[in-house]
């Protein structure tokens, strides 16, 4: 059981601090979150410089233009970017943190050749189109029908809750090629995003922005070449999807949170003696509270990256990592609500106290607990997976409804 | 950084595992009622194990091995809930002669935190108390103490001592420190064991009883429970396995925060484990008989141990605090 972190990979820490200490300041502010242009033109300019500084996809493979590295420089780098608050990932989420090591995975030579660099260089943003209205945690009800005609699918149907569709070339596409199957009957397809047929609507979340849409699939051609995995194993292909996107996904992100608690820290320090002050013992220990988990949480995901280090794909036991990493944030920005005050009523900073970050972050804090699988489904894949308990039977299909005469 | 168990920490687990499970079976537990939760022939094949001689240098006959290794082998004390001055002996390896062969029974108290409550005093040979000043050693049968009748766990007797006398000074205030970063890490390992038992009961349990023709282990109001068991136990083990590491090797962390840390989420959750697992046994688990309380109650004295979740969360809280100036 060794921690320490090897000269290589404090090497490798030494010249990223320098490198990120001279490059975030110069890539400025990221632009107005509902400005989905200069989104996509901030963080895909940020992906580039990481790129060619040697930076982009630290585990991937060199082949592709990755760095090839150890789990521990993927570690170090996550610490690293979190320290110096680095750009978020933002539109390249779904190709770095997903598609594209899925594609590594499981993709042909073609399709690695044709995306994965490109995923890595910020020349390709991917989205997600996973759900359907009626199929959310229920993935295998999935009606999105793929026909084959020649050398092409041609898919209609329609997706919901698709991460910077927007912004995306190409999508992660589950849809159904057996109709009688449920999950022995869907493919994983790529999507190129200009096909015609494509319709994107975005969706407004509660925090008023629109980061996901719905998209409508008109009889859109899709070459059969673009087929991940065998036909009707897609969702064995999106197992390994999943396992990525609830692995270490969100490692950067702890890290922010552990920032976040220091600033809380700031926060109470600033008025001591206030009813949401640092004299406050109850408060001061919900403080030191929340950090002992974070830092159990780290700790979680160093064994958590260690052990897939074997296999190279994350196991079942990120469904752990998420579930309390979940819980988790909603709880310290729930703590950072209440912090605030009254000036929570106000979601632009209000007597120099913090609520656009306080309340951005509370807001956004719901959706992680929906996203990636909920929590209710991650707690399934405890307890049928990991600790075999029986599956809940499942309910009869209704009967067919009586044919009026 | 390779943050697994090794092939030799494998087996050493194995080992102790094994032992446990055939010297102090689940149901031997209540037997212990009867001895004030303690057994010399017991203690002696623990110190043949190398329970207290773990970490004593190969050339004082020790086994040479880490806190880490340490932190394994507690665990596995802690699925048992194996009873005795387990963490005091082991700490008093190097100190007390004796100790590290289970010839000397050691135990300790932390002298300054009130009621002063003395562990299994009539089986110690020798009482080490942890002041702020340094280590110092006490003769338990000098004590003026007053047994408590009914103490919260069947398996630990406790003394009241209301004036605890200031014994012999037997090391410095470092080495003070260090035991008590030590003691909590070994009391988070055998948290830990708890809270992986009593999912391990709770599993068990839940797989064969039956509720409206089905096992209860199929209802998802259940599996949820256990999945929320699950990931207590995980974060539990992060937290402790990374205590130990951080203990053997400074560098990789601030030992203050990786303790505390380990102590708190260690605590709860073997608190919330047995709580739980009591659940899962609906009525049974509220009675004696079903051995599930011994856990909930040992989590309850170990938790008052080496520091409190309030203390260390507060500790915690200092330090970020000191980090922030």
């Amino acid at each position: 059981m060794d921690l320490r972190y090897s000269e290589k990979d404090e090497e490798f820490r030494a010249d990223l601090r320098t490198w990120l200490e001279r490059e975030v300041p110069a890539h400025g502010a990221p632009p107005p979150v509902n400005d989905w242009p200069a989104r996509r033109a901030y963080d895909t300019g940020w992906q580039r410089k990481l790129f060619d500084a040697g930076y982009a996809g630290i585990s991937w493979p060199k082949e592709y233009g990755g760095r090839d590295g150890s789990p521990t420089e993927q570690l170090v780098y996550y610490e690293e970017i979190a320290r110096v608050n680095a750009p978020y990932i933002g539109v390249n989420f779904v190709g770095m943190l997903h598609g594209g090591p899925t594609l590594i995975a499981e993709g042909t030579p073609e399709q690695k050749k044709c995306h994965v660099p490109q995923i890595l260089t910020g020349e390709q943003v991917w989205c997600q189109g996973f759900s359907e209205p009626g199929a959310g945690s229920d993935l295998a009800a999935l009606a999105t029908r793929a026909e084959v005609d020649g050398d092409h699918y041609v898919v209609s149907g329609h997706k919901i809750w698709c991460s910077f569709a927007q912004a995306a070339d190409y999508c992660e596409l589950l849809v159904r090629t057996d109709p009688e199957a449920k999950s022995r009957g869907i493919t994983w397809l790529i999507m190129d995003m200009n096909s015609p047929g494509i319709e994107i609507r975005p969706l407004r979340t509660l925090a008023g922005e629109g980061e996901f849409s719905e998209v409508f699939l008109d009889n859109v051609r899709i070459p059969v070449s673009n087929r991940v995995g065998k036909e009707n194993d897609g969702w064995r292909v999106k197992e390994v999807t999943f396992r990525f996107e609830r692995g270490a996904a969100f490692a950067s992100d702890m890290i922010h949170l552990k920032q976040f608690v220091s600033e809380l820290v700031d926060l109470t320090r600033r008025a001591p003696e206030g009813p949401q002050g640092w004299n406050d013992r109850a408060l001061r220990r919900q403080l030191g509270h929340f950090s002992a988990e974070l830092d159990a949480l780290w700790a979680m995901v160093k064994l958590s990256v260690c052990e897939s280090s074997k296999t190279g794909i994350p196991g079942v036991g990120a469904s752990a990592v998420k579930l309390f990493y979940t819980d988790l944030y909603q709880r310290i920005t729930e703590f950072g609500v209440r912090l605030l005050g009254r000036a929570a009523l106000s979601r632009d900073d209000v007597a120099g106290l913090p609520s656009e970050r306080i309340l951005a972050r509370s807001m956004q804090a719901l959706s992680l607990t929906i996203a990636a699988g909920t929590s209710q489904i991650q707690r399934n894949i405890i307890s049928e997976r990991i600790l075999g308990l029986p599956r809940e039977p499942r309910p009869a299909p209704p009967p067919r409804p009586a044919v009026e005469s | 950084m390779d943050f697994q168990l090794d092939e030799d920490q494998l087996a050493l687990r194995e080992g102790v595992r094994s032992f446990c499970d055939g010297r102090v079976p689940l149901d031997s537990l209540a037997s212990f009622e009867e001895t004030a939760g303690f057994d010399r022939s017991l203690w002696t094949e623990l110190a043949e194990l190398g329970v207290f001689n773990l970490r004593e240098p190969e050339s004082a006959g020790g086994v040479g091995l880490g806190t880490a290794d340490a932190v394994l082998v507690f665990a596995e004390l802690g699925r048992r809930v194996v009873p005795g001055p387990l963490v005091w002996s082991h700490l008093a390896a190097g100190l007390v002669k004796g100790a590290a062969t289970g010839e000397t029974v050691v135990g300790g108290v932390e002298a300054d935190i009130e009621p002063v409550l003395v562990e299994h005093l009539e089986s110690l040979d020798v009482l080490l108390a942890l002041r702020d000043t340094g280590v110092f050693r006490i003769d338990p049968r000098e004590l003026e103490a007053a047994a408590i009748a009914t103490p919260l766990d069947p398996l630990t007797p406790l003394h009241h001592v209301a004036n605890l006398p200031a014994g012999e000074k037997i090391a410095g205030p470092e080495v003070a420190q260090r035991l008590r970063l030590e003691g909590a890490t070994l009391a988070s390992a055998l948290l830990l064991g708890i809270a992986e038992a009593t999912l391990e009961m709770a599993l068990e349990y839940s797989k064969q009883r039956e509720q409206f023709g089905r096992p209860i282990g199929s209802f998802q109001a259940m599996k949820h429970m256990m999945a929320d068991m699950f990931v207590k136990q995980e974060v539990a083990r992060a937290a402790a396995y990374a205590a130990g590491a951080t203990l053997d090797q400074p560098s990789v962390g601030d030992i203050d925060r990786a303790v505390g840390s380990a102590k708190i989420i260690s605590s709860e959750a073997a608190l919330r484990n047995s709580g739980a697992c009591i659940q899962v046994h609906g009525g049974m688990g509220f009675t004696w008989e079903v051995p599930v309380h011994y856990y909930l109650k040992r989590s309850w004295v170990l938790e008052n141990c080496f520091g409190s979740i309030d203390e260390h969360s507060e500790r915690v809280a200092i330090a970020l605090a000191d980090a922030r100036e």
